[in-house]
């Protein structure tokens, strides 16, 4: 990323964004003239009638009404100026165009999930550039929040209701997109990309992310591991992390917090993604969301368990 | 000088817990919320070091997301919303308008002990419970599954809450009844009128939080589906009942900061302050119009536009109030004698935070932009500029004009003044830093922006920038610690009225008042702030300090 942005802002790569920096812009300096006004008499008068002695009496000195309305009719114009101007591109920011292209959020802690119109998956969000995006939003969870600061786009991702956000990136690089409602331990490392490509090359990605029927089963496992964000919490290199390792899991002897132990075969690790809580790991807190059960097709389970049991020690 | 007043009516630690001396209640109220104070500071102090550099350094998620949330909980509820009205609400306001007391002393007590009792079970539910990490929000559904400290901690706000109520109810009574003779609505110091603003809005307000807390908690304990949506409710309804209150408690934390403000204004300028009713009648619109903007929360949560358009607009509203009394409290100085001691320090450092938490305040009401804005950075700057910057400098600069009245002694000047500078310097360089950092991208209740540095390189600088501030700021306000628990033993006597001010409980008391305040009821004669009708104050050390039995012009009632 080249632009890095003004002192105030970053880098602006959205259609609005322009707008919406020279509304900020017009309250800024606009704030900061009445701050110097004000902030200049204080010092002024603070200066100018300092005490000589303790004996002095000033004489009262009764205000102008006129002082008094001008000092209401002023800022009643300018915050009349910044609403009207506000909630126009407030509007705006709100109503996709109706050729908008849509794409399915799915946020959950402590990950996102992208789904397109032909069921291709992903974790980063890619878009075409210079065509309207439609983001159309739910939670598995708790309330997350999606935003990318430089396609000054914010919007509350809500659980049992779909919200909206829309916008145009202007230009092809890689933006980051991260979670701005506070959601719980990893709130921190919700953080995704947003990574703008030319239609020829976002079409090119498109083909090649959707889930194709003939890929072998371990394969098609991977591939949703890494869309569930699975990878967040469990490596499969050895590597501990917030959950057990996955790396040579499967037929692996398992001890639990209850002290029982047992041995991971096809039917424990079916379980343990339906059902994590059911059976936790010695050493490791339940904090593995329950959803997957209502969120993943059976064939989808069987291609998890297929790749867990691939997933040798070298 | 050998009589210290109230202070040494009685004696022993049954005549604290048990007086119900308006005066000895705001000192308990003192040392409540300065031991809290100190421990939602400690909580601030973690969250800052842990994000001086990147990467996890002192504390994991784990304990950042509870330090946050403890400060945020400390801070709101056991620290601003008690402060100002527990302290110096209970011993000013019943000195100021000439009354023995306030009208309900028995209640005034309750209502410590009810506020202590809140305060104790959060800190048990911390405590002991342990693991809260909800924010001080407590939104749902997070907040209705994981740790059951959580219950304990909304049991503590509703029980903490009825304190605020019944403080209120307090407060409008005295004020309504117990006014002295001539002490006309025209005549209240705007002290008074502030507090009387908030203690509307205490009533009115503080039962919203207290249902809302019932609901959380029942939806925890019985799974009745009011706010989780996996059992049939809405999470924006919390939204909405949580800031229909807390929003007017922005007004309970700083109505009454510019209630002393005003005062400050008036007693260090020696001047009449200006436009006296608009101010006062600002406050009450102030109080009335809070009640109508709590969706300005709310303009990304998923709440329709058409309100997010009607909130925007209210919330303007209260900006133009706010305006006229800022611009009045400059004008203030006109042609007045400004006498800069630490308390008038205060008030102009006040103005000048409080300008740009309120100019802020605009920019995030806009709509467009504040869809940019929120849940950044640039929001936390903002309501610390508000609250820590307005708020609280306020009440540090009302306990130094108030102190020679409370303790009987005078403080360090000198230390003052020190500390005023370290205050102002560490604030802004703690808070301005928040605004840059927030406007260009980074969202708040982050425990860490390593993986942020890869594209907004910029965040170490500003958060390690905003972090040695903050060890500045906590400097400042250790060594007012320091200096003013010295003053107790080692300052110098004061006078009755060493500021040459001109309400009630600087020229009718004694240097430390009596424990039933007046010795006759005061016969109230002219403004609060009419200096030149009582040039007596100011002439004359002498006669200052014996102004109930010298001052001429005391129109004294049998």
């Amino acid at each position: 990323m080249q632009d890095r942005g003004g002192f105030w802002l970053p880098e602006a790569a959205s259609s609005l964004a322009g707008d919406v920096d020279a509304l900020f812009n017009f309250v800024l300096y606009t704030s900061m003239v009445l701050f110097a006004a004000v902030i200049g008499s204080t010092i002024y008068l603070a200066v100018r009638y300092r005490r000589r002695n303790q004996a002095d009496c000033p004489a009262p000195f009764k205000e102008s009404k006129w002082l008094e309305v001008s000092w209401i009719i002023i800022p009643t114009v300018l915050v009349v100026i910044v609403f009207t101007w506000g909630f126009q591109l407030f509007i705006r920011l709100g109503v996709s165009p109706p050729n908008s292209y849509e794409i399915t959020v799915r946020a959950a802690k402590w990950n996102w999930l992208f789904e397109y119109p032909n069921g291709a998956r992903s974790n980063v969000l890619h878009v075409p550039v210079r065509r309207p995006v439609r983001l159309r939003m739910s939670s598995s969870d708790v309330i997350h929040s999606l935003f990318v600061p430089a396609f000054r786009v914010k919007m509350d991702v809500l659980p049992g209701r779909y919200t909206y956000a829309w916008f145009e990136a202007t230009r092809q690089d890689t933006f980051p997109l991260m979670c701005t409602e506070y959601c719980g331990q990893q709130h921190s490392t919700m953080l995704t990309d947003v990574i703008a490509l030319s239609q020829d090359k976002f079409d090119t990605w498109l083909e090649s992310a959707s889930i194709d029927e003939s890929m072998p089963p371990s394969a098609r496992g991977e591939l949703l591991f890494l869309q569930q964000g699975c990878q967040a919490c469990h490596s499969v290199d050895g590597t501990p992390s917030v959950g057990p390792t996955l790396q040579g899991i499967a037929m692996s002897e398992r001890e639990f917090t209850d002290g029982t132990r047992a041995v991971a075969d096809d039917n424990y690790l079916r379980e343990a993604i339906l059902n994590p809580a059911a059976q936790v790991v010695q050493g490791y807190a339940p904090l593995m969301p329950g959803q997957y059960a209502a969120t993943l097709a059976s064939e989808e389970i069987d291609a998890l368990v297929a790749y867990l049991q691939v997933l040798e020690v070298p | 000088m050998s009589d210290r007043g109230y202070l040494q009516a009685s004696n022993g630690i049954r005549s604290w817990l048990l007086t119900t001396d308006h005066k000895r209640i705001g000192i308990l109220y003192a040392v409540a919320v300065a031991a809290f104070f100190l421990l939602g500071g400690l909580f601030a102090m973690l969250v800052r070091a842990e994000l001086a550099v990147p990467g996890e350094t002192i504390m994991g998620q784990d304990a950042y997301n509870q330090s946050f949330t403890l400060h945020g909980v400390v801070m709101v509820f056991l620290v601003i919303i008690p402060a100002i009205p527990g302290i110096l609400g209970n011993f000013v306001l019943p000195l100021q308008i000439g009354a023995r007391d306030v009208a309900f002393p028995r209640l005034n007590l309750a209502s410590w002990y009810i506020f202590m009792v809140g305060a104790v079970l959060a800190l048990c539910g911390w405590l002991v419970v342990g693991n809260v990490d909800t924010g001080w929000t407590f939104y749902t559904p997070y907040s209705s599954d994981g740790s059951a400290a959580v219950l304990w901690l909304t049991t503590a706000v509703f029980i903490a809450g009825f304190a605020s109520i019944f403080t209120g109810l307090n407060f409008i009574v005295t004020v309504h009844k117990m006014r002295a003779p001539g002490m006309t609505w025209n005549r209240l110091p705007l002290f008074v009128w502030a507090i009387y603003a908030t203690a509307i809005v205490q009533v009115l307000a503080t039962p919203v939080i207290g249902i809302t807390m019932v609901l959380l908690f029942l939806e925890r304990l019985l799974q009745i589906g009011i706010f989780d949506p996996a059992l049939g409710g809405d999470p924006v309804l919390f939204q909405h009942f949580f800031w229909f209150y807390s929003h007017p408690a922005v007004y309970i934390m700083i109505l009454p900061a510019m209630g002393i403000i005003s005062e400050l204004m008036g007693t260090f300028s020696r001047q009449q302050v200006s436009g006296y009713t608009f101010i006062a009648l600002s406050s009450v619109a102030i109080a009335f119009l809070g009640f109508l903007v709590w969706g300005h929360h709310m303009f990304v949560a998923g709440q329709s536009a058409i309100s997010s358009i009607i909130f925007s607009m209210l919330t303007f509203l209260i900006g133009i109030p706010t305006g006229i009394k800022v611009f009045n409290w400059v004008a203030t100085m006109y042609k007045g004698s400004v006498w800069l001691q630490t308390p008038m320090l205060y008030a102009l450092m006040f103005l000048f935070l409080f300008a740009i938490g309120g100019l802020t305040g605009i920019m995030v009401g806009v709509l467009a932009v504040d869809v940019h804005l929120h849940d950044t950075y640039f929001i936390v700057a903002h309501f610390h500029y508000v609250m820590m910057g307005g708020a609280m400098i306020a009440l540090i600069g009302g306990l130094h004009y108030w102190w020679p009245k409370i303790t009987g002694r005078m403080y360090s000047e000198t230390a003052g003044k020190i500390a005023a500078g370290m205050v102002f310097v560490g604030f802004n360089l703690t808070f301005f830093t928040q605004f840059v950092m927030g406007s260009r991208g980074m969202p708040r209740r982050y425990h860490d922006y390593k993986q942020l540095l890869a594209q907004y390189p910029e965040f170490a600088g500003w958060h390690l920038a905003s972090s040695i501030g903050s060890f500045v700021l906590a400097a400042g306000l250790f060594m007012i610690l320091i200096y003013g628990l010295r003053s107790l033993r080692h300052g110098p006597p004061a006078s009755a009225n060493p500021w040459g001010a001109a309400t009630l409980e600087w020229t009718h008391t004694a240097v430390t008042p009596a424990a039933h305040n007046f010795h006759r009821t005061p016969l109230v004669t002219r403004g609060p702030y009419d200096y030149h009708l009582a040039p007596e104050l100011f002439r004359s050390e002498e006669q200052a300090e014996h102004p109930v039995a010298t001052n001429q012009e005391d129109n004294i009632r049998e």
